[in-house]
């Protein structure tokens, strides 16, 4: 291990685990005390972008993400006006990464506190995620950018943070504008202020840690620096020993995995395409909305990509379908033939971006 | 001087590393970021590579020079 792992990483990376745990004891749904696909994808459905019914709430801990890296870095003065790195182009990777991620039923952060959950199929979105992050690391190497980002006035920084402080502020003070599932997964969730609260302490320590799921394994394979990937296990571990402790725990397996289905190839296809799209962005949905927090206008706009990516996904049946047992039948979930043709479309947009953006290919080509 | 300001992660490490590599290990190089992201990466990065590193702050803008 490197020498140069940073202890608040580390620190962080159990906090996310506990945060995790407990919140799923408190009302979240089971393996998803943090997901930061689903919970877009359930503010997208409470802001009647989508009408799937059991995915609509107005999930706090977003706000309390996006805020609490807000926060930090007000504090420590890196808060910071900047934007103009291709928007367009983040836009569509956002919504491509919540399209992957949703196939899979968790974005990066999620299939983490799967796997300490001891769900099998989330072992094998871990192989496509890492497949994934080669692929982009190989880009990475022949000179992708979408280059550079420009200082900007701050009024840009607090867009995206203003944005989701009037809608919570809304959410509280008059809820009958927004939809919310009365069963399935939106239906279960902590209450609103602890939620806030907690994501308000994550997303401070995940601004000044850095905390990257799609940051962990890119650096191991790029520069041998294992500081972000100290902070994946952290999670990893945490999760495991938090659901040992409360009972939760029923060892490794694919059969019966909470809001989890077992197409093996589709689990590991969605986090392929996630894992690509996010090393092109330079973070996972996570570090998107930390750095959206801290002021990066281009990386809101790619949270605005994520949640219309997770409206087209419930709109035309792209996300995948849980395994489930209906009338003593147990029933492999998976993907509609919608969700597999989009995921192909996925990697098409996402070889076509990589390659247009490639400094070293065109001037090979030159 | 290799100009890194405003460049996503990991770009601005990936930067320094082709330069090291084009370079053949120069004794010295400068870098150019504007986020104390970039600083700490491209630290981490050099120092793996035995390099001692310094940095100024100038207006938000960070000139980091490797030396070994």
């Amino acid at each position: 291990m490197s020498k140069h792992i940073n202890p608040v990483v580390l620190i962080t990376g159990i906090l996310v685990g506990a945060a995790a745990v407990m919140l799923t004891a408190l009302g979240n749904p089971p393996n998803m005390g943090f997901c930061i696909a689903c919970f877009i994808r359930d503010i997208a459905g409470s802001l009647k972008l989508h009408t799937a019914e059991p995915v609509q709430y107005f999930r706090p801990e977003i706000v309390g993400l996006i805020l609490g890296s807000t926060i930090m870095s007000l504090s420590s003065k890196e808060f910071r006006a900047k934007a103009g790195s291709s928007p367009a182009t983040r836009f569509i990777l956002g919504a491509f990464v919540m399209i992957g991620a949703l196939v899979f039923l968790g974005c990066p952060l999620r299939m983490v506190i799967r796997m300490g959950g001891g769900d099998l199929n989330a072992f094998v979105g871990l192989a496509g995620f890492f497949a994934g992050i080669l692929i982009g690391v190989f880009f990475l190497k022949k000179g992708f950018t979408l280059k550079r980002t420009y200082e900007v006035t701050k009024t840009e920084g607090f867009a995206l943070p203003g944005i989701f402080v009037l809608l919570f502020v809304l959410f509280l003070a008059v809820p009958a504008l927004f939809v919310f599932s009365e069963s399935g997964p939106g239906s279960k969730h902590a209450p609103a202020v602890i939620a806030l609260i907690v994501a308000l302490v994550i997303g401070a320590m995940a601004q000044k840690s850095r905390l990257c799921m799609v940051g962990g394994m890119r650096d191991a394979v790029m520069f041998k620096d294992f500081n972000l990937l100290s902070g994946f296990a952290a999670i990893f571990v945490t999760v495991l020993i938090g659901n040992i402790a409360l009972g939760n725990f029923a060892g490794f397996s694919t059969v019966s995995q909470p809001i989890s289905h077992s197409s093996e190839l589709w689990n590991f296809l969605g986090m392929a395409l996630a894992g690509w799209g996010s090393v092109l962005l330079g973070g996972c949905p996570l570090r998107q909305l930390i750095l959206a927090g801290e002021g990066n206008g281009d990386s809101a706009v790619t949270v605005l990509g994520m949640l219309v990516g997770a409206a087209f996904a419930h709109n035309f049946k792209l996300a995948g379908s849980a395994d489930a047992v209906n009338d003593g039948v147990y029933t492999v979930g998976g993907i509609a033939p919608t969700g597999q043709a989009a995921v192909i479309i996925g990697f098409v947009v996402l070889l076509i971006i990589s390659l247009a953006n490639c400094t070293m290919l065109k001037k090979e080509g030159n | 001087m290799i100009d890194a300001r405003g460049q996503s992660c990991p770009i601005p490490v990936v930067m320094v590393q082709d330069a090291v590599k084009k370079g053949n290990n120069p004794s010295e190089l400068q870098v150019k970021v504007d986020a104390m992201v970039c600083v700490e990466n491209i630290s981490r990065y050099a120092a793996s590579q035995g390099y001692t590193v310094s940095t100024e702050e100038s207006d938000g803008e960070y000139t980091l020079t490797l030396k070994k």
